[in-house]
């Protein structure tokens, strides 16, 4: 982590960059000809009805899978060139918040999010304050000894965010992070995201259908020195600014339909955006 | 309404051609050459990776605990039943000849070469080959093997290497031990049954054993236990369809593991007889 609290970016890049990437399976052609770009420290809200490719993006941008066509750069790597042995050590540097948290049910909240420290090699003394930290900032610190069938759906996606979060990657993919959770808890997984992107820098992709989590990431912003979130139409002429950490992107039919920031989301008098925002 | 997805649906299902005879053979004959080279990448990387780091130690001692511990009953219990079983069998015919004293020969030769590996083999395959298949699979359609390949760990490594020396080294050991209580079995049936000496089965048992038999017990033994192992991992790992599709896995995990262990069994028996006369 750099002096101000933030995370490490090689400046001057995108964060992640997709250019014309095509994936299909049995079924047909998913994606067709993906082109997009996250820029550092922005969080992008990718938009869309189930089945468009959202987790595939986010699978590819972490080189769990390989598109058909195109490439993908994340951190200034090829992922979508990269060997296999290759893209495990890079993984490594980035954190996938999956749908269901896809922890691991045989081992209690601390090895979960302690696992990637103990496949490093990381030495036991260390291990302990940096997983009470995470575990302190997604508000389950009293959780680490519970296994993960003993959490609520929304403590399961908090843990998830902990585990992430463990080893301090610039980038975060969320995964549908609010599918299936009540209205507060949504909330307190927004608060968590904002939180990421506006105190330590993490540069985010989060793919959603939920239209009301991007309003809450492009409309809000944390404040480190309240400690709690404002909306960015209280930050006076800053507020253009907060609200450009957030952009939207609609997927359609494998291709990108939308692209933009929150205003031009709303102004949009496009009857396919329409239905997002109705 | 021409717009709407369900009169597209309907138009699509419309134009789909029905596929022939050749089309459908092709194609599974297509997947099942797939499948068998992806379980050989499976199987073959499993053993590399016991070259290189890292290694999961803790891993491999939990399933070798599972494997070992964990089917020690169930090989016991029937180890012992099928040596008495051997013994009533056998015994009935010598009574004819009145050769009852070879019974301890017979037994002893059949439980090491034969019947102590292949059953502690299809044993460990209902037992492990199984609970491999539905525990890899749940964690597939769970996501927490890919969670695992997302923060940087081969699953290969990390859930196959660790059960396949499990049964490596456990199946070997298992079959050692069936082998003592198919004895014992043996041993009382013979002098309940037969009334042989106890002294006198266990001495014609143990001669009759040359170092080829053990060889070949044991040969085979690790060869099952490869099997079981490999293909277990491999129908989990590539479990499709939720639940439903991972107990499909586990069904044909255990059918296959069974199967692939008596075919196994025929070639290896061939092997080693030529072996024994070969080289021992």
């Amino acid at each position: 982590m750099a002096e101000d609290g933030s995370f490490p970016f090689a400046e001057g890049r995108s964060a992640i960059a997709f250019e014309g990437v095509r994936i299909g399976f049995d079924g047909g052609e998913i994606l067709r000809g993906v082109s997009f770009c996250v820029r550092q420290r922005e969080t992008v809200v990718l938009l869309g009805e189930t089945g468009t490719g959202k987790t595939l993006t986010l699978k590819m941008a972490a080189g769990l899978l390989k598109p058909d066509r195109g490439t993908i750069d994340v951190l200034g790597q090829k992922v979508s060139e990269m060997a296999e042995s290759d893209l495990l050590a890079f993984r490594r540097t980035i954190g996938f918040m999956f749908q269901e948290g896809a922890l691991f049910d045989s081992m209690t909240v601390a090895d979960n999010v302690a696992y990637r420290l103990h496949e490093d090699g990381v030495r036991e003394e260390e291990i302990e304050p940096r997983v009470r930290e995470v575990l302190r900032f997604v508000e389950l610190e009293h959780t680490l000894d519970q296994l993960p069938s003993e959490l609520s759906g929304g403590m399961r996606r908090r843990v998830s965010i902990a585990r992430a979060l463990i080893n301090r990657p610039p980038i975060v993919l969320y995964d549908s992070p609010t599918a299936g959770l009540d209205p507060v808890t949504s909330q307190t997984i927004i608060t968590l995201i904002l939180r990421l992107r506006d105190v330590y820098g993490v540069t985010g992709l989060l793919a959603t259908h939920r239209l009301q989590d991007g309003f809450g990431l492009a409309n809000f912003h944390f404040d480190p020195h309240t400690d709690r979130v404002v909306a960015n139409s209280e930050n006076g002429s800053g507020a253009a600014a907060l609200a450009a950490r957030t952009r939207f992107l609609v997927y359609r039919d494998g291709e990108v339909y939308f692209e933009g920031g929150p205003e031009e989301m709303v102004n949009s008098k496009d009857p396919y955006l329409k239905r997002f925002l109705v | 309404m021409a717009d709407t997805p369900l009169q597209v649906a309907g138009n699509r299902a419309k134009r789909e051609e029905v596929p022939s005879v050749v089309e459908v053979l092709e194609g599974a004959t297509k997947r099942a050459v797939a499948a068998v080279q992806d379980y050989s990448q499976l199987s073959f990387r499993a053993l590399t990776n016991l070259a290189t780091s890292p290694h999961y130690f803790q891993d491999t001692l939990e399933q070798m605990d599972d494997v070992g511990v964990g089917s020690l009953p169930i090989i016991l219990l029937s180890g012992f039943f099928i040596g008495g079983v051997m013994v009533l069998q056998t015994g009935a015919q010598f009574v004819r000849f009145g050769q009852t004293s070879l019974t301890g020969d017979v037994v002893s030769l059949a439980l090491v070469r034969e019947l102590a590996p292949s059953i502690t083999g299809l044993l460990t395959a209902g037992r492990c080959s199984s609970g491999m298949a539905s525990e890899l699979g749940s964690m597939l359609v769970t996501e927490q093997v890919d969670a695992m390949r997302a923060m940087g760990t081969d699953p290969s490594r990390k859930l196959v290497t660790p059960r396949v020396l499990a049964t490596l080294t456990m199946v070997p050991l298992l079959t050692a031990l069936m082998v003592f209580v198919g004895l014992l079995g043996g041993c009382v049936a013979s002098v309940f049954s037969l009334q042989l000496s106890a002294v006198e089965f266990w001495r014609r048992a143990i001669d009759i054993l040359e170092f080829s038999d053990l060889m070949q017990g044991f040969s085979k033994a690790m060869v099952f236990g490869f099997l079981l192992a490999t293909v277990g991992c491999y129908k989990g790992l590539t479990a499709r369809g939720g639940t439903q599709g991972v107990g499909r896995a586990t069904t044909q995990a255990v059918v296959i593991s069974s199967v692939l262990i008596i075919v196994a069994d025929l070639f290896l028996t061939k092997l080693s007889l030529y072996l024994a006369n070969r080289v021992f």
